[in-house]
């Protein structure tokens, strides 16, 4: 089972929960950090890495010596990574998707295969599950590929995606083809705010979903309501405690701690395997 | 014309409340909310909107199945595997790249344009707010947020105002670069936690990347105080300016559940607090040369 932690908004608690959840579930374990721009996971499991690799992209590099200047290559790029001079190239390498259409198209195979730095993807062990997280280059902009090749390294039987903040590509990339999304809020104008949208993002995906309110205690009730009105189970609330906070802040887990919170998170998995479970039924009939 | 944009690395330090109070305390300024993904900020300022309209970029591939024949040559050459063994394409995967659009021998693919959200320009309280709403799941935020700064820095231009105040997305990818070429300064909001220092360190470098001038600010400082001073110490040795320390408070919330920014909502010492920072920070702006 795959099952994505994410959350409209930032900072409402993913790593939290992906973390804790990944440490209480045990060997078996596989937790993705995809928030590659900003991973954090590491910073709580203090891994024994293992491997670490650059992970690059195609971008083109044109042989000039080849190349007879039609243009062709400019024109069916849609992100204007080429521009074709009357007798030289200019190759913008940063703004390049990757979609090879320049060398699909040229007529005398001038493209040849360069390559751009995404970042790295980096793997280890820690209290006996396996961390995998990328790490974007500064600078890089396109955090999807390198989502990609993180996500490509699930293999374990529970795996958990801890995905990046927003609704956008980066996110439509992590939580895509996985069986479930629990979406972390926080109950306040704000976590609401982001919950509709990124509920919204899972409904027009499709994936089954369900809701983790952190810091209930603070806020208003506007979430739950939202929750009941919608049909959204929720999975589980963490109070906001100064103390689950100074855990946090020193990069420490709350299952470490705690027997009780190792239960709850291990609770947590349960319920959401019964809502995996309960989602394909319904599948099934329909 | 000067622009400070906020932006923090890791979500959820406190980014929009503290441009909300900087809303509030400025003057003769053109607010502009560059959080296209999930954007807050108007939530605070109970916006009136004057101009809605739809953003267009980018495009999708739709194939015209009374065309195609099957051959397969899209398949082939799609780099994002979007398309099904029935020649149906998700629009989910499609980059827009076109490569099928260009290549498919009996022209069976259409090309639309994508309409990925709209922009408004909006009446506040504290001045004119230009924002975005991005569709979910969709691509382009970052020519969104390009888009939505260019028109604040024509609407101050229009108005005759000098300054722009930017709420800023997360992380350290695409809508983030293009949050931040051409501003006068960076504010990095980060919080006293392994990750807060983590994710400043990166978005620091970023900034470093692009030559702007930074300031670093720790929210929630007394959360633990040991990380805030080793984040201090560590700007401290650099050319970044370090702006100062809020502390944790529960009237940050209380004054959002009201739609209010903290000075309009507290009175008391943390409200001096933040408009000491303010007009630290305003100073800081004005030292800065104009473009």
């Amino acid at each position: 089972m795959i099952v994505s932690i994410a959350s409209g908004k930032g900072g409402t608690g993913k790593t939290t929960v992906a973390t804790n959840l990944a440490v209480s579930l045990g060997p078996g374990t596989q937790l993705l950090d995809c928030d590659v721009e900003e991973p954090n996971d590491h910073l709580f499991l203090n891994p024994h890495w293992e491997s670490s690799q650059t992970v690059s992209t195609f971008v083109p590099q044109i042989n000039e010596s080849k190349c007879s200047f039609c243009g062709k290559c400019a024109e069916i790029c849609q992100f204007k990574a080429l521009v074709i001079l009357k007798d030289t190239t200019l190759t913008f390498a940063e703004l390049c998707h990757s979609c090879l259409g320049c060398v699909a198209i040229c007529p005398e195979n001038a493209v040849e295969t360069g390559e751009r730095e995404l970042g790295e993807l980096e793997r280890g062990i820690s209290h006996g599950i396996e961390l995998v997280h990328g790490r974007l280059r500064v600078g890089e902009a396109m955090a999807p590929p390198l989502i990609k090749k993180v996500k490509a390294q699930a293999r374990a039987e529970n795996v958990i995606i801890d995905a990046p903040p927003g609704t956008s590509c980066p996110v439509v990339t992590a939580i895509k083809h996985t069986d479930y999304v629990a979406l972390v809020t926080e109950p306040t104008p704000f976590g609401l705010h982001d919950l509709k949208i990124a509920v919204e993002a899972v409904r027009y995906m499709g994936i089954p979903h369900g809701i983790i309110i952190n810091k209930s205690d603070i806020g208003t009730d506007d979430v739950r309501d939202f929750a009941r009105a919608m049909n959204i189970p929720i999975l589980m609330e963490l109070p906001f405690q100064r103390e689950i906070a100074e855990t946090y802040s020193r990069g420490e887990l709350l299952v470490e701690h705690s027997q009780e919170w190792r239960e709850a998170f291990r609770t947590l998995w349960k319920k959401i395997r019964q809502e995996v479970e309960l989602a394909s039924k319904g599948r099934a009939v329909a | 014309m000067r622009e400070v944009v906020v932006l923090s690395g890791k979500g959820g330090s406190g980014k929009t409340s503290l441009v909300g109070v900087f809303a509030a305390l400025a003057e003769k300024k053109v607010l502009c909310d560059a959080d296209v993904d999930a954007s807050d900020l108007h939530l605070l300022l109970d916006p009136t909107v004057s101009l809605r309209e739809d953003f267009q970029s980018g495009h999708t591939a739709i194939i015209d199945p009374d065309k195609c024949v099957q051959c397969g040559q899209c398949r082939e050459l799609c780099q994002w595997n979007a398309i099904s063994e029935d020649f149906v394409v998700d629009s989910l995967e499609c980059e827009g790249c076109g490569v099928c659009y260009h290549l498919c021998p009996e022209q069976a693919v259409l090309f639309p344009v994508n309409t990925c959200g709209e922009w408004y320009i909006s009446e506040t309280r504290f001045g004119s707010l230009v924002h975005a709403r991005l569709k979910a799941a969709e691509e382009n935020s970052g020519k969104l947020v390009a888009h939505v700064r260019q028109q604040a820095r024509s609407l101050a231009e229009k108005k005759g105002l000098d300054l722009i105040i930017t709420d800023g997305p997360p992380g350290i990818g695409c809508p983030v670069i293009a949050s931040m070429g051409g501003a006068t300064a960076v504010v990095i909001v980060t919080e006293p936690t392994v990750s807060g220092a983590h994710d400043m360190e990166r978005v620091l470098k970023l900034v470093g990347h692009f030559k702007i001038p930074a300031l670093v600010l720790i929210n929630k400082a007394d959360l633990n105080p040991e990380v805030a001073d080793k984040i201090e110490r560590e700007v401290s040795k650099t050319a970044v300016q370090f702006l100062g320390r809020v502390p944790f408070d529960r009237a940050f919330t209380e004054a959002m559940v009201r739609g209010e920014t903290l000075v309009e909502y507290d009175s008391g010492p943390l409200k001096t607090i933040l408009v000491d920072i303010w007009e630290d920070l305003h100073r800081y702006i004005l030292s800065l040369p104009s473009s």
